[in-house]
């Protein structure tokens, strides 16, 4: 089965010469539908380069990235923009919905972009907002919505249609614990419908909902978790207290 | 936690047979500290000799029903107004391996330090895959979890800035390596001066 995203040995240098910044060096990285993946690392160490690369924003100076097995370097610009219009969302840490528009039309606005029928479109946006459990926000505007509900739309609108690949760099912002543990409920609930997700974040309790976690260091990846185990050894170690 | 004020928080909802204490305090400690039957009759015994709950008969099965006393109401507040210790920190095995590393020829301390921080987040997708998988409105259990996800995090967030500090300042071999106690004790006479000043 094709991975979702696929990166084969990513290099990313900004500038040249002696002002030559490295942000990324032969990083590989496997993302499978279903699948959450968490990039971890402090500031500079790569992460948000990653990101971008994977999501065509950018492009890389060395190596492959190939999302549902096309190759983003062969693509010409018009396709790539297409493949972030219909196969990618982008989920961000401060929203970037729209003000003018309300939540539903925010959510359908990347279909509308892509050519669907304003109706389709929202038909789909308010099935996404429903899944989110948004959908008495419809017809607000952000600024009618608390942090968490216009972080809930800003994914809605991340996953609207047929998106398989999620892309969320520090998606929780400055929402408090509970509500960013609800983001990162969704995003792994997305990733369970069928979606890749990756989701960078310094925060141990966030990266903790992915299934695999990455560590990035000076633009290596150096380092990642094995297949999160089982919760049952935590409940029976025996000793009448948490393993 | 105290099994002991645990089981007088239940009591005073009302009176409560033994097997009954038990099963309600797994279910509010979301099920992660399992008492075994002993346990809490032992503790019940203790608290009754104290005079904090009282019995209503002779029979020590589980079908006894105890009561919570007025004393046993004033310790149970005593106890919740009391506040934790957290003056003298417990002794960290993590910071001692990461300061006595810093001064072991050949060893990677960046490397040390991943590795650790790998064990503690895989933790902690344990934990949360526990809190994932059970209901939403499971309020007791979601509270153990996040008290075991934030005492992981800190440490995770310690090791971050531990590295960032090694990075930085690349140490030399000291004399002598500053202990937890040393530290501590540089601190309460610190705390010493300023209040003397003031």
């Amino acid at each position: 089965m094709t991975a979702m995203l696929q990166l084969n040995k990513v290099s990313k240098t900004y500038g040249s010469g002696p002002a030559a910044v490295h942000a990324l060096f032969e990083v590989d990285l496997t993302v499978e539908r279903g699948e959450l993946v968490a990039i971890m690392g402090p500031s500079g160490s790569g992460k948000s380069s990653l990101l971008t690369i994977a999501g065509s924003l950018e492009e890389a100076t060395e190596g492959e990235v190939l999302v549902d097995g096309a190759a983003l370097s062969t693509m010409s610009i018009a396709k790539r923009a297409q493949l972030r219009r219909r196969s990618i969302g982008f989920v961000f840490q401060d929203f970037n919905l729209l003000s003018g528009l309300t939540a539903a039309e925010n959510v359908a606005m990347p279909l509308e972009l892509d050519g669907t029928s304003s109706r389709a479109a929202r038909i789909a946006a308010l099935a996404a907002l429903a899944q989110l459990g948004t959908e008495d926000c419809a017809d607000r505007f952000p600024d009618e919505l608390s942090g968490g509900q216009r972080q809930r739309v800003a994914i809605a609108r991340a996953v609207v249609g047929d998106r398989g690949l999620l892309l969320a760099d520090e998606p929780t912002g400055a929402l408090d614990s509970v509500n960013s543990e609800g983001v990162m409920r969704l995003l792994r609930e997305s990733c369970r419908l069928g979606a890749a997700g990756v989701v960078v974040t310094h925060e141990a309790h966030l990266a903790s909902w992915a299934d695999r976690v990455v560590f990035l260091r000076d633009g290596h990846l150096v380092d990642q978790t094995g297949d999160a185990p089982g919760p049952e050894s935590l409940l029976t170690s025996g000793t009448g207290q948490p393993a | 936690m105290s099994v002991r004020h645990a089981l007088l928080a239940l009591l005073s909802e009302g009176p409560k047979y033994g097997l009954q204490l038990r099963h309600e305090f797994e279910a509010r400690t979301g099920e992660v500290w399992p008492l075994n039957v002993g346990q809490v009759y032992t503790t019940l015994q203790r608290l009754e000799r104290d005079g904090l709950i009282a019995s209503d008969g002779p029979d020590n099965g589980p079908q006894k029903g105890y009561r919570i006393t007025a004393p046993g109401h004033q310790e149970l507040v005593r106890w919740l107004e009391t506040p934790m210790d957290a003056a003298q920190p417990p002794r960290d095995e993590l910071l001692i391996k990461v300061l006595v590393a810093v001064q072991v020829p050949g060893i990677d301390v960046a490397q040390l330090i991943q590795v650790h921080r790998r064990h503690l987040v895989q933790l902690m997708q344990r934990y949360t895959t526990v809190k994932a998988d059970a209901a939403e409105d499971d309020v007791a259990l979601a509270l153990v979890v996040d008290a075991e996800l934030f005492r992981l995090e800190a440490a995770v967030r310690w090791l971050d800035s531990a590295e960032t500090r090694l990075r930085a300042h690349q140490p030399s071999v000291p004399t002598s390596t500053p202990t937890p106690n040393s530290v501590i004790q540089a601190v309460t006479r610190s705390a010493r001066g300023q209040a003397v000043r003031r």
